[in-house]
């Protein structure tokens, strides 16, 4: 394919930062929500 | 006492985050439609009869812009009810600044590969034209937005000055857009080859690109909910935090 | 009601007549803000090294170096008021929020209508500028509307960052996209006025006409959410 780089670089940055902040996200709320208890979260 | 008997005055503790059944659904959804689009987008399309093969970068450069003016959107009007509704500010607020954050990563990713395409297919990796120009003045007053969310400040002050600059905002954006226009118009350009729409796509290539915006739309859904409760876990610890070390004072002074 | 009206514009005017006259005394503007601008206008000639290009540029230096000089101004018109919670009193006493941003509002554009003044004769002198008499009527108006529009969104964005820390830093990144506009119109419209061989007179007129509109509209929205900005926080 011509130009691979360049459609490979695109996706890889815009796939690679969405799964990273998705995985930040999810760590850090893991480790919040272990100190707060259940019914003070509006979602559960 | 063992560990496991929970201290007087405090609920059990758990550790399943942000997470729900709605969230997982949601999660695994934009899993499942982001791989189509990105198999469709590499394998089962065929290269542009104009742009060649840089046509597959709009499939992911499409629905990020798309998304970003969507989280725009809804950090502004989030703002505004988190103005008019007093009692319900900072749920409001929450979802403002969650949807910015995930809006400004869009809007970065819509002008990262907006400018990777424009220099495969205009040789260069900036034009001045309206459309660029006014996202790229999007971007920063994002960027300006979340600075101010990050400030010192009691929840509610945060809430107060950053639901007002949202809403500035969408004042702020039209007149620059339109002023850019204006601008650019003495310049006299041809009309170049824009990113965002002249391009003629259809059959599998316009479906493609309607699955990428529906796979990037679930991820900034699902995005926005886990960064708003966690938010909200970061509001709560600074308050939880405190009740339980006062509970845990009370139950040491009783058993004394 | 003529009543109400007097009223409004005795508050306002009071307002911008206090504003001034702590300016006066401490002559900050003569003695900083100035000297900044007018280094600035010749930064600009030692960073583009050619007379041909100044001269073609003049009229969107002035305007960027106005913006800088507005920022000066602006970041003191709110920290004069915060130190001893001047705006808090001045706020629970009668006056409408609305009307002390007005109040402030002339005031800043009256030091910024002084600092345009003499970075055009800067621009005269240092950048081969010559203003002819079809021109002048044009550059009176894109300046009066320009300042306007540099000042409401000053003293706006001043509000929202007024009292915080790091509000240094910030209102710059801020204000600047929002001026975006204004920069432009200034530029353009002032480019015409000096005679400009790519902008006619009637197209300078029409840019200043978008000045007059993103002034009214930033006044109109700085008067609407000074309340917001200024109240105490529940």
């Amino acid at each position: 394919m011509k130009d691979l780089g360049f459609i490979l670089l695109s996706w890889s940055v815009s796939l690679g930062s969405l799964a990273l902040l998705a995985l930040a996200t999810l760590r850090r709320a893991k480790s919040l929500a272990a100190r707060v208890p259940d019914d003070q979260k509006p979602w559960l | 006492m063992s560990e496991s008997m929970p201290a007087r005055g405090a609920s059990t503790l758990n550790l399943r985050g942000t997470s729900t059944p709605a969230t997982r659904i949601i999660g695994v959804l934009a899993l499942a439609v982001m791989t189509w689009v990105v198999v469709s987008a590499f394998f089962f399309t065929a290269p542009d009869v104009v742009q060649g093969d840089s046509v597959r970068i709009m499939y992911a450069h499409v629905p990020a812009a798309w998304v970003a003016y969507l989280a725009f959107v809804t950090t502004a009007i989030a703002s505004g009810f988190s103005l008019v509704r007093r009692h319900r500010t900072l749920g409001f607020d929450r979802v403002a600044g969650a949807s910015a954050e995930v809006g400004v990563l869009f809007m970065g990713l819509a002008l990262v590969t907006g400018s990777l395409w424009g220099r495969l297919t205009w040789g260069t990796f900036w034009q001045w034209d309206p459309r660029l120009t006014t996202t790229l003045f999007l971007f920063i007053t994002y960027v300006g937005y979340l600075a101010v969310r990050r400030i010192d400040a009691s929840p509610e002050r945060r809430a107060k000055r950053s639901a007002v600059l949202a809403l500035l905002a969408v004042l702020e954006i039209p007149l620059v857009h339109f002023s850019v226009v204006l601008w650019r118009s003495l310049h006299q350009e041809a009309s170049v080859l824009n990113p965002d729409g002249d391009v003629r796509l259809d059959g599998l290539m316009l479906f493609t690109l309607f699955s990428g915006v529906v796979a990037f739309t679930l991820a900034f859904v699902w995005l926005v909910i886990h960064r708003q409760r966690l938010q909200t876990l970061v509001d709560l610890q600074g308050t939880v935090g405190l009740d339980s070390a006062l509970a845990a004072r009370a139950t040491e002074a009783v058993l004394r | 009601m003529p009543d109400e009206w007097c009223t409004t514009m005795r508050n306002v005017f009071a307002v911008a007549r206090k504003d001034v006259l702590i300016e006066w005394r401490a002559r900050l503007l003569l003695v900083r803000v100035l000297p900044f601008a007018l280094l600035v206008l010749v930064l600009f000639a030692v960073a583009l090294d050619s007379e041909a290009l100044l001269t073609r540029a003049a009229a969107g230096l002035v305007w960027l170096a106005a913006m800088f000089a507005t920022l000066l101004v602006v970041q003191r018109c709110f920290d004069i008021e915060t130190a001893d919670g001047a705006l808090d009193m001045l706020l629970t006493s009668v006056v409408e929020p609305s009307r002390v941003f007005f109040g402030k509002v002339l005031a800043v554009a009256a030091q910024l209508l002084v600092l345009v003044v003499v970075l055009l004769g800067g621009a005269v002198v240092l950048y081969g500028v010559r203003i002819d008499a079809a021109g002048l009527v044009l550059l009176v108006t894109t300046v009066v509307t320009a300042v306007i529009g540099l000042a409401s969104v000053g003293t706006l964005y001043g509000a929202v960052v007024a009292q915080l820390t790091g509000r240094d830093s910030m209102l710059p990144l801020l204000a600047m996209p929002v001026l975006a506009p204004l920069l432009i119109g200034a530029s353009r419209a002032t480019e015409s006025a000096f005679g400009s061989q790519t902008i006619d007179l009637a197209t300078g007129w029409a840019w200043t006409s978008l000045l007059a509109v993103f002034g009214v509209v930033f006044a109109a929205a700085g008067a609407a959410s000074f309340a917001t900005l200024t109240e105490p926080d529940a």
